[in-house]
């Protein structure tokens, strides 16, 4: 192999087969996530959350009231990330890092809700979305990047009525 | 002690306000979990190493603010909001407050 072949390996191939696997593995996961996801949700759906003061329809609680919280963090896969630099020079609504932070919202709610239930509750309210910055993004000196991921916080009252 | 994020607190009355009380932590995970959760953020998926982060840092934030509210003879706290600010890759600040009460 001349030079040439060997620098377009390095520069082509190299970062080619990153987001080849990078793309293959995170899709899996993806998938495996949803479907883990929509069992767990099915598991857990007699527990009622709203954002309102009271849980809805409420009837007296017999005094059991906790305060609850779950938290999930999810990254994006190197080429997702790379797809939503392109998408941020074109502009518009990118799927992707949409269908993300919806994962780990519904991962974080999902955590909440299993503590709840652990609590011997079954409903939770005044629940409340909050974000923080762990990849550090917003602080990033420079032109250094912070990591892409989802943070997805949220915290609620679970009561037994 | 009861704590809810609501402003009241089922089957109880409020009969004193002792005042707001607030708790922080600011944690970080060790090097190699930062660094996993950077070879993990190449294939996507859950960074399990800051998920712990969060949960523990809550839970430093809301046992120092339970420690305000009992040095304050509070039974409960009410209203609890948590907020977050960031630092640094990696890191993270946790704060929650509420308002002390005493209920019965």
């Amino acid at each position: 192999m001349d030079e040439q072949s060997i620098t377009l390996v390095f520069y082509v191939g190299l970062p080619l087969l990153i987001f080849g696997i990078g793309w293959f593995v995170g899709h899996i996961a993806e998938k495996n996530h949803e479907r883990s996801l929509a069992e767990r949700e099915e598991e857990l759906k007699d527990i009622e959350v709203s954002d309102m003061r009271y849980p809805p329809g409420f009837s007296e609680s017999d005094g059991t009231c906790a305060l609850v919280s779950g938290e999930a963090v999810v990254s994006s896969d190197l080429f997702k990330s790379w797809l939503f630099g392109l998408r941020n020079i074109i502009g518009g609504e990118s799927k992707t890092f949409t269908r993300l932070f919806d994962r780990a919202r519904r991962e974080a709610l999902l955590r909440m809700k299993a503590r709840a239930r652990e609590l011997g509750c079954n409903a939770i309210c005044n629940m409340r979305f909050d974000s923080a910055d762990i990849g550090g993004n917003t602080v990033a000196a420079n032109r250094k990047r912070g990591m892409n991921m989802a943070v997805a916080l949220v915290s609620g009252t679970a009561w037994r009525c | 002690m009861t704590i809810v994020n609501t402003d009241t607190i089922p089957g109880k009355s409020i009969v004193q306000v002792k005042g707001l009380v607030q708790g922080n932590t600011v944690r970080a995970k060790n090097i190699g979990r930062d660094i996993a959760a950077g070879l993990k953020n190449m294939v996507g998926g859950e960074l399990k190493g800051y998920t712990e982060l969060l949960t523990e840092s809550r839970r430093e934030a809301i046992s120092r603010m339970i420690a305000q509210a009992e040095a304050l003879g509070a039974n409960a706290v009410v209203n609890v909001r948590f907020s977050t600010s960031a630092i640094t890759s990696g890191a993270s600040e946790m704060m929650a407050y509420g308002t002390a009460v005493v209920a019965e």
